[in-house]
């Protein structure tokens, strides 16, 4: 099959497709068909996508399933995967069949929540595996549309604030970035990111409006890049977007924020960032380490005192992004095999955690954490999922969780040892935000006359959750089934880097300390 | 046989933990049980037939990225050895005992399945703990030390319905996170230094980090150091020392087996346990093992204060277990792991048995833990007060003076005394003396208060006090064998001549006149000769250690003179410690059985003081006042302040622009326009990308 990213991106779409050209009717029958094609699509297309993962070879570093073809005027269309991006690709296949069937008991506009999910998915794919500015920008910028959809019409009461503060932020963060790829086509003449990849952008500091430029070009593209990849992760101090968003999402729109969205922003520095702009990234790579540390401490701490389920889950987020931007910005093997393992590991964490909240959620209808208490004596299994899920939250050895937190602050502590202490205070502050939120939900005795009828877990539920269950801790007993995949890639793009900055002027960098 | 050891436990918790539904209760727990038992039975195997030589043995791949290297692997040497039959056997009598004392938990409404919960937790506690001390590298063991972290968590909590447990349980795991953080450190240091996490590579590298100096927090530090100290940090919440030692007292939330297995004999001796593990690091690390020293000799004294005035027997035991992990500290600190390990081992079983036979007392007294209830109990509960009564002389060090001979305590704890000494710490010597007199005496009241004089509290309780089940009994019984000979059998292994401690621990040694002549170089061969002048011991042969790092389970560096010293001293220092605990016998006597109106008079004379230790020196009210309210107060503000009025209001304020657009928008989004819209704004990204990129390209 030569184009198989292409199937794999796509069948979603034409699935989004005949539900929006066939189905008709707003009755039981069609909401169920709607349901079943959109799982069966999303399935098939995780079928499918295994074929990515058994073909590809770990040991090329270059970009593989290459795809090239002419597209409407005069640009291109190319897609490809590399170390880097086949775990995105696989982490989205794998997490959209559990998204739509947590979405089972949704209601309201049956057919447009699917098309919205499916239309989802086949932009974030093509974000992971467009190899071509243009292609990529699209993809990136597109995804905003039905996110922002799924917010604005499925969303909490006050979704409206939501989700126009989800899209302005993170719209306004990718206009600097189109800016910064008009610049990118002007010096290198070619949208083509393989090309872009191996092209030298020009690091001459000078001077612009009396401001000293230090990596001069590359410095300003790096900055405008980072301004959209930033908001996207997000970083402290443009993350508040992010809480807001999650808890007026449905379930399942929180899933796909946490699992697969936010590791946008992750993919844009891998594939951007530092392979492109080494010497921009350079000289602000202290800058964004300790916006990271800070990310890390500032956010666990507010996680504590949250009162809103999903919203302490997405400052713990936040948080757990912090170690992934240390990690890239560390710009060791240690550091880039760490974040992006941290950022798959967090895709599973993440997405159990909201479904977590959501099954319960389903059944009270509130997120408020007084709301509960004594909950493990009615649902056992649920208390095991959620003890799991939150241990691995907390970075327990053992769990996936553990490692990419582990191997970021190790790549850390080899660059800026104070960064480093710092940003392993997030392991004390992560266990107390996580636990307190155990306990004041699951703990105690069951005294509130409205949880007295709560019901465990239902088949459907275990169902979703036993995947994530499987990976996570698969993972954290074995990691090198994702390690072993992206270790190659990542050594040539740390090499290349390294290479990279071996030409930049060493004292340019110490002028700036 | 290595891979069953450690296996068996988890495989006990699985099948006992999602199983019991299938199989039932009964045979669920003895599923756990049994798979504990093998695992003892086979440690013991190792145990006996170990012959010094460190084995390695690897499982499967663990973390693998670029240079960083760390495999599921199980390291067997000497340390390994003991702890494995610390291990399992504490932890299968404790599973037994569990049968008897978590029968009819009154916590429980009828009906409610606990058992199983309980017994898989236990295994899977164990399980960790295996882990933890088989590793060959420090991430295998950070395994195991934060899986014993969840499994501790998960069994203070155990009565999840008790609020107070609940705290217990977070503030332990948080509390433990504390010293995790400088454990980290610690790793990532050497990691950073040697490049590698193994601790062969470790260990062959240790003398070139005592050589590094390293950059930390704004100054310079020996790498050595430096790092001794963190993992050290990592020991000290890990082991309830100072400073980070609140969690152990409220650990007593937990049911009493719990406090047995984890509180006393196995999890909080993991720190211990790491310091000897990494004895070549502190042998080249001199300022970081005077704060080992330090800290350990203050821990055992002041614990030790705070055990004279609780009235909760299962408290009162809980300071004595920090007050001996302090002792083992202050052995590790001066150089004489050996000593270190031997009262780990010996403490094990008497503190496992007092805690025990405490579970016992709790048990026929209807859960009530108060002394102050107690009293007149001999009678009524013969065999567990014989058990308590060989505890309490196991761990007051009741033994003939300048003799080996005596309960186990007496041979390890004067170990550790005259390690000290000969260790050149007379800080520690003197706190450790000071602590084993008060250790005579709250051991020595607890006896006095529960099972002498008159009855006190309930007398529907005293009525029905009865004995325990034979379930509850026998684990006492094998245990107080323990208390009894563990001292005995193995000093000459763990404290007694050179050549004995080097073959038990298989670390090379050699007689003194073959080194001297093997040339080792002039300092080295200088401090011998000061050796062979002290140390000379009984038998007038003089053999020491001559291993390089990693060599053996231990290492003692070629100054390192404690053992041979320690043989030497002046008698006055050698039954210094058994005066101490015959003084604090007295005094015992004298307050509980001659004069019983004394305590609450001297109460009352004494208030301040009395408060003062009552509170427990008030560790927890400072760490409120200091830690956690601040840190919410901090919270509070970052999220209010800084992300509410600073970040959203800033942005907002620039958005303001923006905000008849959005207004208008809402309302379109509203009535049913969107996807229009959504459909204009695709079409319009697509033109503007598209324009501008070609307009971009003309240039």
């Amino acid at each position: 099959m030569d184009n198989l990213l292409s199937i794999v991106t796509f069948i979603p779409a034409l699935a989004a497709f005949i539900l929006g050209v066939f189905l008709r009717g707003e009755d039981d029958a069609a909401q169920s068909n709607a349901k079943w094609v959109a799982l069966f699509a999303t399935a098939a297309t995780f079928l499918v996508s295994l074929f990515i993962l058994f073909e590809f070879d770990p040991q090329n570093t270059g970009f593989q399933f290459l795809e090239e073809a002419e597209w409407l005027m005069g640009l291109q269309y190319k897609m490809g995967v590399d170390g880097i991006s086949v775990l995105f690709v696989m982490l989205t296949t794998f997490m959209m069949p559990l998204v739509i069937a947590a979405s089972w008991n949704v209601k309201i506009r049956v057919k447009e929540y699917m098309i919205a999910f499916l239309l989802l998915e086949t932009l974030m794919l093509g974000v992971f595996m467009a190899l071509d500015l243009v292609l990529f920008y699209l993809f990136f910028e597109a995804g905003l549309i039905p996110m922002f959809l799924i917010i604005g019409i499925w969303g909490g009461a006050n979704r409206i604030y939501a989700s126009f503060k989800f899209f302005l932020y993170t719209f306004l963060g990718s206009v600097l970035m189109l800016v910064a790829m008009v610049g990118m086509f002007a010096d290198a003449g070619t949208t083509d990111i393989e090309q872009l990849l191996s092209h030298n952008f020009a690091s001459e500091t000078f001077k612009l409006m009396g401001l000293q430029i230090i990596g001069g070009m590359q410095t300003l593209l790096f900055i405008a890049f980072f301004a959209s990849f930033a908001v996207k992760m997000p970083m402290w101090p443009v993350h508040t977007w992010l809480p807001d968003a999650h808890v007026q999402a449905p379930t399942a729109g929180s899933v796909v924020l946490a699992a697969i969205l936010l590791k946008m922003g992750g993919y844009g520095f891998l594939r951007f960032s530092i392979p492109m702009f080494p010497i921009g990234s350079e000289v602000l790579t202290p800058l964004v380490l300790w916006m990271s540390a800070i990310a890390i401490v500032y956010t666990s701490l507010v996680a504590l005192v949250q009162e809103d389920m999903k919203k302490l889950i997405a400052y713990s987020s936040v948080a757990h992004m912090g170690f992934v931007t240390m990690g890239i910005f560390a710009a060791n093997q240690q550091g880039i095999d760490g974040a992006i393992f941290q950022m798959v590991s967090h895709g599973f964490i993440s997405a159990a955690l909201f479904l977590c909240v959501g099954v319960i959620y389903d059944r009270m209808h509130t997120r408020d954490i007084n709301a509960y208490g004594g909950l493990v004596t009615r649902m056992p299994a649920y208390a095991l999922i959620f003890m799991l899920f939150t241990m691995a939250n907390v970075g327990l050895p053992g769990t996936s969780g553990f490692v990419g937190e582990f191997l970021t602050l190790m790549a850390v502590f080899q660059v800026n040892t104070l960064v480093a202490v710092v940003a392993t205070t997030g392991v004390i502050f992560s266990a107390a935000y996580a636990l307190w939120l155990y306990r004041r939900v699951m703990m105690g005795d069951l005294i509130k006359e409205s949880l007295k009828s709560i019901t465990d877990m239902t088949i459907r539920e275990r169902v979703i959750f036993a995947p994530l269950v499987l990976m996570t801790i698969l993972l954290g007993i074995y990691p090198a089934l994702v390690l072993d995949i992206i270790g190659p890639t990542v050594t040539a793009l740390v090499l290349q880097h390294d290479t990279a900055l071996g030409g930049f002027d060493n004292a340019a960098r110490l002028s700036l300390n | 046989m290595e891979i069953i050891i450690l296996f068996a436990p988890l495989v006990g918790a699985l099948l006992c933990g999602f199983g019991w539904r299938l199989f039932g209760e009964t045979v669920a727990m003895w599923i756990a049980t049994g798979s504990l038992f093998l695992s003892a039975l086979l440690s013991w195997i190792v145990f006996l037939t170990f012959d010094g030589v460190t084995e390695q043995i690897q499982i499967l791949r663990w973390i693998e990225s670029g240079s960083l290297s760390a495999d599921w692997a199980v390291r067997l040497d000497r340390l390994t050895a003991i702890m494995l039959i610390v291990i399992t056997t504490v932890s299968s009598l404790v599973h037994l005992y569990s049968f008897g004392y978590m029968n009819n938990d009154p916590q429980w409404k009828a009906g409610e399945s606990y058992k199983p919960r309980f017994f898989a937790y236990l295994s899977f506690f164990t399980f960790a703990m295996l882990m933890l001390v088989t590793s060959d590298n420090l991430l295998q063991m950070f395994f195991g030390w934060e899986g014993v972290g969840v499994a501790s968590y998960l069994l203070i909590g155990f009565y999840y319905r008790k609020p107070s447990a609940n705290a217990a349980a977070i503030k332990a795991f948080v509390v433990n996170r504390v010293g995790d953080f400088g454990f980290a450190l610690g790793i990532f240091g050497l990691f950073f230094l040697t490049d590698s996490i193994r601790f062969d590579h470790i260990f062959a590298a240790v003398p070139t980090v005592a050589e590094t100096q390293i950059t930390f927090l704004w100054r310079d530090w020996n790498a050595a150091n430096l790092i001794a100290v963190l993992l050290f940090i990592g020991a000290m919440g890990k082991s309830a020392q100072l400073f980070l030692h609140t969690w152990l007292p409220d650990a007593m939330e937990g049911p009493t087996p719990v406090s047995a297995l984890i509180h006393a004999a196995t999890m909080v001796t993991a720190g211990v346990f790491l310091v000897c593990r990494m004895s070549p690091l502190m042998e080249v690390a001199e300022q970081a093992t005077i704060f080992i020293t330090v800290i350990g000799a203050t821990t055992a004294f002041v614990a030790a204060s705070i055990g004279l005035v609780q009235s909760d027997i299962k408290r009162v035991i809980a300071y004595s277990t920090m007050s001996q992990l302090g002792y083992m500290f202050v052995a590790a600190g001066v150089g004489m792991y050996s000593a270190a390990m031997f009262h780990l081992f010996t403490h094990a079983f008497f503190k496992a048995m007092l805690f025990l036979g405490a579970g016992s007392i709790i048990h026929s007294m209807h859960h009530d833990q108060d002394m102050n209830n107690y009293g007149g109990l001999r009678k009524k509960i013969p065999y567990t007060f014989a058990a308590m009564m060989i505890g309490t002389l196991a761990i007051t060090g009741v033994g003939i003076p300048l003799t080996h001979f005596g309960f186990a305590g007496f041979l390890s704890k004067d170990a550790i005394v005259e390690s000290a000494y000969a260790g050149g710490s007379s800080y520690g010597f003197w706190l450790l003396v000071a602590a084993a007199a008060m250790t005579s005496f709250y051991s020595w009241r607890l006896m006095f208060l529960t099972f002498y004089g008159e009855a006190r509290g309930d007398k529907y309780t005293h009525q029905n006090a009865h004995e325990s089940p034979l379930v509850m009994l026998i684990p006492l019984g094998v245990l107080s064998l323990g208390a009894i000979f563990s001292g005995m059998i193995w000093y000459g292994s763990f404290f007694g001549h050179t050549d004995e401690v080097a073959k038990f621990y298989g670390i090379p040694y050699t007689e003194d006149v073959t080194y001297h002549s093997d040339g080792q170089g002039k300092g080295h061969t200088q401090g011998n000769e000061k050796y062979v002048e002290e140390g000379v011991n009984e038998k007038g042969s003089h053999y020491f250690f001559i291993g390089k790092p990693g060599q053996g389970a231990l290492y003692f560096s070629p100054d390192n003179k404690v053992l041979g010293n320690a043989h030497a001293l002046p008698n006055w220092v050698k039954i210094s410690p058994f005066f101490a605990m015959i003084f604090g016998l007295i005094m015992a006597l004298w307050f509980y059985i001659w004069s019983p109106s004394l305590p609450a008079r001297l109460a009352e004379n004494q208030r301040p003081l009395y408060l003062f230790l009552k509170n427990k020196w008030y560790f927890d009210e400072l760490y409120n006042v200091i830690f956690v309210k601040p840190t919410f107060w901090i919270a509070r503000q970052l999220w209010k302040k800084g992300d509410g009025d600073v970040i959203d209001g800033s942005l907002n304020g620039l958005a303001m622009g923006f905000i008849p657009f959005i207004t208008r928008l809402t309302g379109r989004a509203q009535s049913g326009y969107i996807f229009t819209y959504a459909f204009a704004m695709v079409i319009g990204i697509v033109v503007l990308v598209t324009w501008m990129t070609l307009s971009g390209g003309a240039h």
